[in-house]
């Protein structure tokens, strides 16, 4: 485990640093200054100090992870997290929030790592913030209602189109209302669609994912819902599948990627960056990976890993609105989304 | 037992449990020991505005507690003041949240008791020369029923509110089924949100037997407090 040698000489150095820096009554602690322009021991003794808050020094440490509900309501993170914390000595401290929240937890640097589904806010988050995102899984989202399909949506092939519809029979929607990864998703499809959703048929939960599939379920109302917390609660639920995602031939706008992103030390130097960067390798190694592919419940696999692939430029971080010179219509982000859905989705899920 | 909990782990179930308990012990024993002295001045003494600062007391009481955990929040953030101390989504957090919630219930509380205290008795404790710590322990004693309905009732305040735990604890469990910021309220949350609304009355009922317990050991003190 050379990675726990390192951090172990990391923390004696910042041990060293401390006592330095309280020796010669630097009072560089609370100095931004100088922590941001490397000195040894301000930065050192903030560190430390942090970490002896956060974490026991000599085991392995906790790692902090800002997350979403819909990771953590499927039951992965159970899945996953006591391998990583057998691999690595390591607690995993999961928060689970909606995707806004978790982003805002890491901005502040009270998270060490994060993992999140909402590209263009991960990719506002990694120009401030954040280091090294790597693409860990996808699966898509659908838009469910009741069985009886009171606007007549199901089997509609077009998401816009069928949110266009809802909105003119003024059908029942819950929106999650809370920043999350999938209300990031639904305000970006009504957008498409071109409807300012309002009026009384539009109502915000302002609750997490399983929160509001059991009030779409209680009321007849259709929502947006991750496949993931749709699959992993559809016993308990009187809903149904109107819109498929692309997993199942559906439109690609309903493509759910997730990813993990480290808080970048040199913005927050308290963070556990060496455990942030084991928990993102961790993911995306092919244990990690073969770990989410065997997910299931019910029978269902939940989540489709895709850091992994044969493509030597598979997985590489792609910025917001890149496109490589004559790439045609596609961004490269939209190419690399065909291939998830193409490649990835076994032909019997 | 087993059957009510399903699938629910008991070890789960206790961990869970030890955290509520140990969260809002150490948060109203900390504030007893902070908000009696400061009731007991009070009480004792008079002044101008004394009305004003029973007021703030009072109001006090009815401080929303998302409000309590988001102000918290915002002083434990590493973005904050106190970010250097790496306090936030721990159970430190989290005693200090419930202490600023439980703190204004058993000053307000106890200082009624000690107000209500006949002032014949200080003063006779006063004639027989005791100093104004000995007469304070008088009037502790005297006032020991509404003290202990003090503490009793911030404790309730503290072992059931929800709103500043999951705020600034971030209902926290280890996937081996400990729980480490997670109180047995936030895992009703939790529970709500998945839609086991079963297993969410499971835990409920287990907090109501807890607050029944810390209840049963209260007037048991009220009683023995009596000294008769």
């Amino acid at each position: 485990m050379p990675a726990m040698i390192q951090r172990r000489r990391f923390l004696q150095a910042a041990g060293t640093g401390a006592i330095l820096g309280l020796a010669g009554c630097t009072g560089g602690d609370e100095n931004q200054g100088q922590n941001g322009s490397g000195n040894g021991s301000g930065g050192g003794a903030n560190g430390t100090q942090a970490q002896q808050g956060r974490s026991g020094i000599g085991r392995g440490g906790n790692l902090t992870l800002a997350t979403t509900t819909s990771t953590y309501d499927t039951g992965l993170l159970d899945e996953l997290n006591p391998m990583f914390q057998q691999a690595y000595g390591a607690k995993v401290e999961a928060i689970s929030q909606g995707t806004g929240a978790a982003i805002e937890t890491g901005s502040n640097g009270d998270a060490d790592v994060i993992l999140v589904h909402a590209r263009d806010a991960e990719d506002e988050f990694l120009r401030e913030y954040g280091v090294n995102r790597r693409d860990v899984m996808f699966n898509d989202f659908v838009v469910v209602g009741p069985p009886n399909d009171p606007a007549g949506v199901s089997g509609t092939q077009s998401a816009t189109e069928a949110f266009g519809t809802i909105a003119k029979q003024q059908a029942t929607f819950l929106s999650r209302g809370d920043d999350s990864g999938t209300n990031t998703k639904e305000l970006s499809i009504w957008e498409e669609a071109g409807v300012q959703p309002s009026g009384q048929w539009y109502q915000e939960t302002g609750q997490g994912m399983g929160d509001t599939l059991n009030q779409a379920s209680q009321r007849g109302a259709y929502t947006l819902a991750d496949r993931g917390t749709f699959l992993s609660q559809k016993s308990e639920l009187e809903l149904e599948i109107a819109v498929q995602g692309p997993l199942k031939d559906g439109p690609m706008i309903l493509l759910n990627p997730y990813g993990v992103i480290p808080v970048d030390p040199a913005i927050h130097p308290n963070v556990n960056y060496q455990l942030a960067m084991a928990y993102a390798g961790f993911l995306t190694s092919p244990q990690g990976q073969s770990a989410i592919e065997n997910y299931t419940v019910e029978g269902s696999q939940l989540f489709l890993p895709n850091a992994l692939a044969e493509d030597p430029n598979f997985g590489q971080y792609v910025p917001q609105d890149y496109s490589a010179p004559g790439a045609g219509s596609l961004s490269r982000r939209e190419k690399q989304y065909h291939y998830w859905a193409e490649n990835l989705v076994p032909k019997d899920h | 037992m087993v059957g009510i909990f399903g699938d629910l782990n008991t070890q789960y179930v206790i961990s869970t449990a030890i955290v509520s308990l140990y969260v809002s012990t150490a948060a109203v024993g900390l504030s007893t020991l902070a908000s009696l002295p400061i009731a007991l001045a009070i009480g004792f003494s008079d002044f101008r505005g004394k009305n004003a600062v029973t007021t703030v007391i009072n109001t006090g009481m009815g401080f929303p507690s998302v409000v309590v955990g988001l102000v918290v929040l915002l002083f434990l953030s590493n973005a904050g003041p106190f970010g250097s101390l790496g306090l936030l989504f721990t159970p430190k957090a989290m005693i200090i949240s419930q202490f600023v919630l439980a703190t204004p219930v058993i000053m307000s509380v106890s200082l009624s008791a000690v107000e209500g205290v006949d002032q014949r008795i200080r003063d006779a404790a006063f004639a027989a020369g005791g100093t104004s710590r000995d007469v304070g322990l008088v009037v502790v004693k005297e006032a020991r029923y509404g003290i202990v309905t003090a503490i009793l009732a911030g404790y309730g305040r503290a072992i059931s509110e929800v709103g500043s735990v999951l705020v600034v604890g971030g209902n926290i469990a280890f996937a081996d089924g400990t729980a480490f910021t997670r109180t047995l309220t936030t895992a009703v949350t939790l529970e709500a949100r998945q839609g086991r609304y079963e297993v969410g009355i499971a835990l409920g009922a287990v907090l109501l037997v807890l607050v029944l317990g810390v209840n049963a050991i209260g007037s048991w003190a009220r009683r023995r407090g009596g000294g008769t």
